[in-house]
């Protein structure tokens, strides 16, 4: 389903502040696989996402998704088949816009702007149905503005906006890292839930360890622009908290290593 | 005073041009002066060289709409800052409205175009000294209720959605698929589009176009849309868009009576105007003044915060409603209902 050869970026090159934020990183993701990604901060999850969603352009390399090259492809028009969800509550939802609105937009995703109505009444009751699943009591403000709702609620939403129309590839960046643990855990939740609902194929950053191992069927970590580790379903199953723990450890001695090499 | 009304009418059509860009895309549109211009100059030479008048006014139209793609196109294509890009078009737009307005048969440069002696789409009324009377208000009126209700079945279409989300959170419509240049170019002529037929409408109105029609245009429409908005709220887009078509009335009516004031003379208008617009914006910032509209009209509802505009450096930004009414909303009622 999504297929990266040889992506590089470097952010500022040539200049004195140059940071390379991914180097020669290959990946290859099954249809249906749902990988969590973990790695300290800076080592690079957020700039790959943004380059599979097109967001960021690449230095090298392609960026295949269903087999089509999408490396050119600006973030609008990859987003008929990869759908987002953002850490910041804010990132994913248009404030001023009613409930049923945001998800009318997330519902035409990639698709033509007609001059057709946004909203009917058909929309409206499926949208009232799609938002009781969230057990939030959604469906009963659906007139209600977005920008009043509390972050939990407006991440259910943005997830349940990212997932309902079945993308081809779910990404999420660290979508519960803005909120309380309660919250956190019914996001992961729901989460869990349309991922297996839809047959999703998803990309998950976190950095809560647990939810890392807890979530999806393979593991990568990644470091200083390099994917450094990868578990398979096998080896995810038997992980623990604590292995990854060893890892990272790892990582930060050859990280003081090569410091001190160069 | 019914002639003020039929000119604050026609306002109204600038002024939700001026609604479109500034509250619903949130882009600091000054094309507007330029724009306005380039409606009554193309429409009043077009007449002068004997097009009908309805022909005339969409032409009008027609070149505000490419006084607002020019805005577009350096903003999206070339990077430039809105505020700068229209700044840059309003100053273009002198010299091409110079140019316009020296299109005549007779080939002479001009700065000004009269239209007295010519038909125009207001010649029946004038014929029948009906300018400035309640039939004038009516039909003036209901042209413009026509175009709010276009504004507004526009804003609600698919497309229209994908406009208002642009305003509200451009990144968020990037990853919805939602080509933002396109959304932005095109709400940028339908808005210049609007101020086009505005002047276009006014110069057969007034019966003449000259270069300077268009300075402070751009005031007296946001003076009418934040009026309008103060009182009507923005709940609702149909409301919203009453709201700015009743601003611009009432605007222009405040004038007119300002100008009955002896010392007052028509040049001070602009200082006038600018004035109104510190004043709105300063009112709408104030909580009690808030509360007093809120409790005056019945269309706002006490506990519909989100109108209320915040002591922010932009208040054209509509994000900043909305922060102040998260915090005023959270503030106020700490349980939230719902969330398990
Ligand atoms: N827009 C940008 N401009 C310049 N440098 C950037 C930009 N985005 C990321 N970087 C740099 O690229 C590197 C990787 O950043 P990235 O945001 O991908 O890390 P991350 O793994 O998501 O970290 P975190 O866990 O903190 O979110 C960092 O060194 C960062 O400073
Ligand atoms: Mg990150």
């Amino acid at each position: 389903m999504l297929t990266l050869t040889g992506v590089s970026k470097t952010f500022y090159p040539g200049t004195a502040n140059e940071r390379v934020a991914l180097h020669d990183v290959d990946l290859e993701l099954a249809t249906g696989d749902f990988v969590t990604v973990i790695g300290s901060n800076g080592a690079g999850k957020s700039t790959l996402l943004n380059i599979i969603g097109g967001s960021l352009p690449v230095d090298q390399g392609t960026v295949l998704i269903g087999g089509k090259d999408v490396t050119r492809l600006p973030a609008h028009r990859r987003a008929a088949r990869v759908a987002r969800v953002f850490q910041d509550p804010q990132a994913g939802t248009a404030p001023h816009l009613t409930i049923e609105q945001n998800l009318a937009v997330a519902l035409n995703r990639g698709r033509r702007l007609t001059l057709g109505r946004g909203l009917t009444r058909a929309r409206r009751a499926s949208f009232a149905e799609h938002l009781a699943t969230l057990e939030q009591g959604l469906e009963n403000r659906m007139n209600h503005r977005v920008g009043l709702l509390s972050g939990g609620q407006r991440q259910a939403l943005s997830l349940l906006m990212a997932t309902f129309t079945r993308p081809d590839l779910l990404l999420l960046d660290e979508h519960t890292a803005a909120l309380d643990p309660e919250r956190a855990e019914l996001v992961l939740r729901l989460t869990a839930q349309m991922i297996d609902e839809h047959r999703l194929t998803a990309l998950m950053v976190t950095h809560n360890m647990e939810h890392a191992l807890r979530m999806g069927n393979r593991l990568i970590m990644m470091h200083e622009g390099q994917i450094v580790s990868s578990l398979t379903p096998e080896e995810k199953a038997q992980a623990e908290v604590s292995d990854l723990l060893d890892w990272f450890s790892q990582k930060k001695g050859g990280l003081s290593d090569r410091t001190l090499l160069t | 005073m019914l002639g003020a009304v039929d000119q604050g009418l026609i306002i109204a059509l600038l002024a939700l041009g001026v609604f479109l860009t500034f509250r619903i895309l949130n882009f600091a549109d000054l094309t507007v002066d330029g724009s306005f211009t380039a409606g009554t100059a193309t429409t009043a030479i077009f007449i002068f060289n004997g097009v009908p008048p309805l022909t005339a006014t969409v032409a009008g139209m027609i070149a505000g709409a490419l006084a607002g793609l020019m805005t577009g196109v350096l903003h999206t294509k070339f990077h430039i800052d809105p505020l700068l890009a229209s700044i840059l078009v309003m100053l273009a737009m002198y010299t091409i409205n110079t140019r316009i307005m020296s299109l005549g048969h007779d080939g002479l440069e001009r700065t000004n175009v009269g239209l007295l002696s010519q038909t125009t789409i207001f010649t029946g009324l004038v014929e029948n000294r009906l300018r400035g009377s309640w039939v004038s208000v009516t039909l003036i009126g209901a042209g413009v209720v026509i175009v709010a209700l276009v504004v507004v079945w526009f804003l609600n279409t698919k497309f229209g959605f994908a406009v208002m989300t642009t305003g509200d959170n451009p990144g968020m419509a990037a990853a919805m698929g939602i080509n933002t240049t396109r959304t932005k170019i095109i709400t940028l002529m339908v808005s210049n589009g609007l101020v086009g037929l505005c002047g276009a409408v006014t110069a057969q109105y007034v019966g003449s176009s000259f270069i300077e029609d268009g300075r402070g245009m751009i005031l007296i429409g946001l003076a009418s849309v934040i009026l309008g908005n103060a009182i009507f709220g923005t709940r609702y887009l149909w409301l919203a868009a009453i709201g700015v078509v009743v601003g611009a009335v009432l605007y222009r009516v405040a004038i007119f009576w300002a100008l009955k004031w002896e010392f007052i003379k028509n040049s001070d208008m602009k200082l006038m105007s600018a004035v109104l617009v510190v004043i709105a914006l300063v009112v709408s910032q104030s909580k009690g003044a808030n509360a007093l509209v809120t409790r005056l009209s019945p269309w706002r509802r006490r506990s519909d915060v989100p109108e209320q505009m915040s002591v922010v450096p932009n208040p054209f930004s509509p994000m900043a409603e909305v922060d102040a009414a998260h915090a005023a909303a959270t503030a106020s009622q700490p349980s939230k209902k719902g969330t398990s």
